[in-house]
Formats: structure tokens, sequence, C-alpha cells
């Protein structure tokens, strides 16, 4: 059946990618070639997919025609599909920038194959209805993450990687843990199964109990304020393309695991979650802005700004309203761009300027002015001025706030956005405003590498451009993504309702 | 029987968490490997044991028999074996490489990722203007 195809395909394409890209070993251009096809074929069939659940359908495929609660269920609703197709953006950008300058190193050190093996994790955690299957898929995905950071096997990087490796081990293992508790209770790994026994279960004690270990593996997963420390300690010492890739994905597929099992299986906790949530976006908010006042290293900067911007998505499921979370996921969307194209001029400035280092940056202004304009673009819609994308979203969740009178949440957003336009201006002025501290050393890239490098990066920053004045479609597709996951009894009758109906349930 | 397994994880993770503790690498890696032990006895807890009837069915009413052990809990430890050890596998590379350039898995000597990053900018960056 066709729609079923198509509901593996974001499984197939980079998994078969992977094995192409590594029979290629040898092959740089064939590798390039695989990886940049491979995303685009990615992105066609995740644009499909949006297509067909725009409407509210939830597409749901039973592997190996296995019936519900028993087997493994691939779900695609709104969400999913949206995240799918930023993946897909986002894989596309990367492979392309990936040539730029270190191309040769990278490529010989099996950048391609491991790149797909990444995709392939993050897409099965978006489109799984398993939660056994979403253990296995976050390790498909850390393992692939653990080959890219330690790429170039540098000192920094080895030393980097250990923080990194230590720390997601111990994370995913705990998550195991609390899905085996679960399993224990509920006697189902099955997400959709699961909403239904949950709130029955007798030991309710129990279920928060497990509740919270699971939020505590998915916030080491997205750096949630007291669980963020590998990220800045790590992503840093990482080359360009592999730190605008995990800047955009991995702490994202965290949230999305939080936003799906707290709306799913355990919503009906949220009178005691909701406080939890809350604490955790302030405080996330704060101490990863702050951690970016406080740093004058470029790559440093970007990786404390990923931890405040987590704390804005977390808004959403602290207030749980259709608004906040539509505001949250518009978030997502926004910064996922935003944020993986800051990383990509991170390594143009270095390629112009010779460093990361604000101290030994400068006067690139007059050498690059078109760097200048496309790094405002990313930088002022990180921070939410006005007519950029994300504006819309930091709108959206302070409304959201005000809404429900929950004040603290809303100042401390816009305290943060301050702070967050702090950091940036920080960078423009040492970076783009402030003399040459030395004479740039002679940028020596090949023309092609140049396009390599700014292709994605003007890509993206139109892309920021185009969320941010024509906000409309995609608010309004936020919306219907926020009221599917509120509204759960949808995914419910979806998967577990009439399965024989369910994988042709298209228009 | 419960008991005593319930008795045998929570010892197994105490002495993981124990390792965590550690700043040696080597450590905290058995750690690492320790923990995963006890998540996957846990498993095998949860999926209620006590049945030594071996989860096979049988080829004559194709069902499982009644009374035979909860297969689901043997498949996901299989899962979580191969993935662990997949793991363990790159954590050790990663230390043995670590302990080749470095010579030491000491977490305190470990500290060239820091080292990138001057915690100020330099002094001459007070006057912006001299050198344009």
């Amino acid at each position: 059946m066709p729609a079923q195809f198509l509901l593996v395909a974001p499984l197939m394409v980079p998994l078969f990618c992977a094995a192409i890209a590594a029979i290629f070993w040898r092959r740089p251009l064939a590798q390039r070639l695989v990886s940049v096809v491979g995303a685009t074929v990615l992105l066609g069939a995740s644009l499909v997919l949006l297509d067909r659940v725009r409407d509210g359908t939830i597409l749901v495929a039973q592997m190996g025609n296995w019936p519900a609660p028993f087997g493994i269920t691939i779900v695609v609703d709104i969400l999913a599909a949206v995240m799918l197709v930023i993946t897909a953006v986002m894989a596309l950008t990367v492979a392309i920038y990936s040539m730029g300058p270190g191309h040769q190193a990278r490529d010989h050190a099996g950048f391609h194959p491991l790149l797909q093996g990444l995709l392939l994790g993050v897409c099965g955690s978006f489109i799984t209805g398993d939660l056994f299957n979403l253990y296995v898929w976050f390790e498909v995905m850390l393992i692939s993450s653990f080959g890219l950071l330690v790429l170039d096997r540098t000192r920094e990087q080895l030393d980097g990687g250990i923080r990194y490796v230590v720390l997601n081990l111990i994370g995913t293992t705990l998550f195991l843990g609390a899905v085996a508790m679960l399993y224990g209770v509920t006697g189902t790994l099955n997400m959709a199964d699961l909403a239904l026994v949950v709130p029955q279960v007798e030991n309710q004690g129990l279920v928060t109990a497990i509740a919270l270990l699971l939020l505590v593996s998915f916030g080491a997963k997205a750096a949630v304020f007291p669980l963020f420390n590998w990220l800045p300690a790590s992503y840093h010492t990482a080359s360009m393309p592999v730190v605008a890739i995990f800047a955009a994905l991995l702490t994202k597929v965290g949230v999305y695991a939080i936003f799906r099992v707290y709306t799913l299986i355990f919503s009906h906790d949220n009178g005691m979650l909701g406080p939890v949530f809350w604490f955790l976006a302030v405080t996330t908010m704060v101490f990863g802005v702050l951690g970016a006042a406080a740093h004058y290293d470029v790559r440093k900067i970007l990786s404390f700004h990923i931890i405040s911007q987590i704390g804005y998505m977390l808004i959403g499921m602290a207030l749980m309203t259709p608004l906040a979370l539509a505001g949250s996921i518009l978030y997502v969307v926004h910064h996922i761009i935003v944020k993986a194209n800051l990383f990509l001029l991170a390594g143009a400035i270095r390629q112009h300027g010779g460093s990361f280092a604000l101290a030994r940056l400068g006067g690139l202004w007059r050498t690059v002015p078109l760097l200048g304009v496309l790094f405002l673009i990313p930088a002022l819609s990180l921070a939410g001025v006005p007519p950029l994308s994300g504006f819309w979203g930091k709108l959206a969740v302070i409304r959201a706030s005000l809404e429900v009178e929950a004040y603290v949440l809303a100042a401390a957003a816009l305290a943060v956005g301050l702070l967050t336009l702090y950091s940036m201006i920080k960078i423009w002025n040492e970076a783009f405003w402030k003399a040459e501290p030395l004479a740039a050393p002679p940028s020596g890239w090949s023309r092609g590498e140049r396009v390599a490098t700014y292709a994605p990066i003007v890509g993206l920053a139109c892309i920021t451009l185009i969320i941010g004045l024509h906000t409309e479609p995609f608010a309004a597709l936020s919306f219907s993504a926020a009221e599917q996951l509120l509204g759960r009894d949808a995914y419910i009758q979806a998967v577990l309702g009439v399965p024989a109906a369910a994988p042709g349930a298209t228009p | 029987m419960e008991t005593l397994l319930a008795i045998t994880i929570g010892v197994i993770f105490s002495a993981s968490v124990y390792l965590f503790l550690s700043r040696d690498l080597p450590r905290i890696l058995l750690g690492f490997i320790l923990l995963g032990a006890g998540t996957n006895l846990a498993i095998l807890l949860v999926g209620r044991i006590g049945s030594l009837k071996p989860a096979l069915i049988d080829t004559a009413d194709g069902m499982l028999g009644a009374g035979a052990a909860n297969p689901l809990p043997q498949a996901l430890i299989l899962t979580a074996i191969v993935i662990g050890f997949g793991l363990a596998a790159f954590a050790l590379m990663l230390a043995l490489q670590t302990w080749r350039r470095f010579g030491t898995l000491e977490a305190e000597d470990l500290t060239e990722a820091e080292r990138i990053d001057p915690p100020t900018l330099s002094s001459d960056e007070s006057h912006p203007g001299a050198k344009a």
C-alpha cells in the first residue's frame, strides 16, 4: 500500500543512504551526492506526508502487520510531519554546507554515513508510536552523534566527546529504566494504549514517579535546566556542519519527546507536572542566557543560547493551553532554522576572521558586509525582534502566559529575550563592528567552497524571513498541531480504533 | 524471588552510582555497564518472573501455551543488550584513544575542551578604534 510506503520513507531513505554512503567509503564525491540526493528525497517525502496530514488526519502503519498494542506502530500527525520537514531541510542544508572548507578530512572520516545515521535516529524518534522503539531510535541517534562529535579526533574533541558520551549514556539508560517500570505498571508499551491504561492504574503515585523519571531522561536530552552541562562542554569542539545539525535537531528530539509523552500519556497528571514544567522553563531560560552572557567565544555563546531557547519551548508544556502549545511548536520550528543558521555563520566568521574568539575577531563589517547582513537576520530573529520569525513564537507564548496570569513566566521570557539581544549585539560589536585586532589571515578557500558555505546560509535566512513576514500559514499549522496534541482521542482512535482500516486512512 | 531480585538490582544500581562519582574514566564506564545490567534485570523483573516454561509457540494450535514465561521482556532485554554492547564498545575505544593522546584518564586532567575559550576579552579591546 503506497500510504504505508510513504510512512516508512523517512526511515528507509536515511537507512539506504547511510548504507550506500558507507559502500562508497573511499569516494567522497559519490558520498556527497548520496547525501544531497537522500536529503532531497527525504524532503519530498516529508512534504507529501505533511500535505496528507494537514487537515487533521493521522496516518498510521502497523509494522509487520501486527495489530496495534502488540507490534510497533508508526504514527504521523501534524507535529511529527512538521518535524520531519524541518529535519529534511536541515539535512539538505548541512549536506551542502559540509562541502565547504575542511571537507576532505570530513569526507574521509565518514561524515556522510554518520549524518544519515543521525537522520535515521531523529526521523525514527519523530514517527514512532512505541515507547521502547523510541529508546531504540534515541540510541541510533546517539551512536551516530558520538561518531560525528569526534570526527576530527583532535584533543579537544576527544575531551568534549567524553563529557557528551558519559552523560548521554547515563541519560538514555535512565530512560530505559523508566520504560521498564512503565511496562511493569501497565503491561503495554504502545503510546496510544498507554494513554488509555495509565489513568486507570491504581498506584498513581508510582505513575507520577515514572513520569518524573522520564522527564529526567528527556530533560537530559533536551538540555533542560539542571541537566544541561554536557551541551556547552562538548558542542563547541565539533566541526561546524556537525554542530549545526546537533544544535538544530538533537535537543529538539528531547523537546518533541516531552511534547508527545506528556500530552498523550501523562496528560491527566498535568496538575502536578505543570508547576514542574513552569519551574524548569524559567530556570532553563535564565541560566542558559546568563551562561551565554558570560562567554566570549562565538560557539560557546551560541551553545548556551540553545539551552535558553529550550526554556521557551517548555512554556507550552507548563501552560497546556492551545495558544501556548502552538507558540512552543512555532518556536521549535523557528529555533531549528535560526540556530542552525547561526552556527553555519559562525563557521563562515571563522573562515573570514580566522578565529571563534571574539577578542581575535573584528572588522568583518568592512571586509565582508554581506556576512554582516546575513548574520543580523538570524541573530535578531533569535532575540525576537518584531518582523522576524522569533517574534511570533515569543509573542504567542508570552500572550498565553498573560492569559492565564502567569506573570513570572511572561516577565522571564521578556527579560531573557532582552539578554539574548545583548549577546547577539556582543557578537555583532566584537566580530563585525570593532576594528580588526590583527590583519585577518588570508582565507584560502576555493569558489566552490564559498558557494557551499553561503548557499545554505542564504537559504535559511530566506526561510527565517518567510516565516517572519508571512506567518499566517505557519501559525495556523502550529495551532492545528497543538489542538491535535491536546485532543489526544483522535491519536488514540487512529492507532487502536480500527487497525485494519488504519494503514489506508488517507483522505 | 522477586524481593531477592529487587535487592540485587538495588545493589547493582548503588554500585554503578558509586562508580559514576569517581574521577577515573574507566571506572565511570564500568559504572555504565553495571547500570545497563541492572536495568536489564529490572526489565526482566517487571515482566513478572516465576514461570519456567519457555515462551515457545506450539505449531499445532499456533498459540502461546498457558503459563509460559512472558516473551516480551526477553525481546526487550535482547535489544537493550545489543545496544548497550555497541555503546560500551564505542565508549571504551574513546577512552583508549584519549589515553593514547593525553596519557591520562583522570577527569581533572582532561580540560582541553575548556581551554579554548578565553575568559575575557583581551585588554586592547577597550580602545576599539585604536587600530582603525
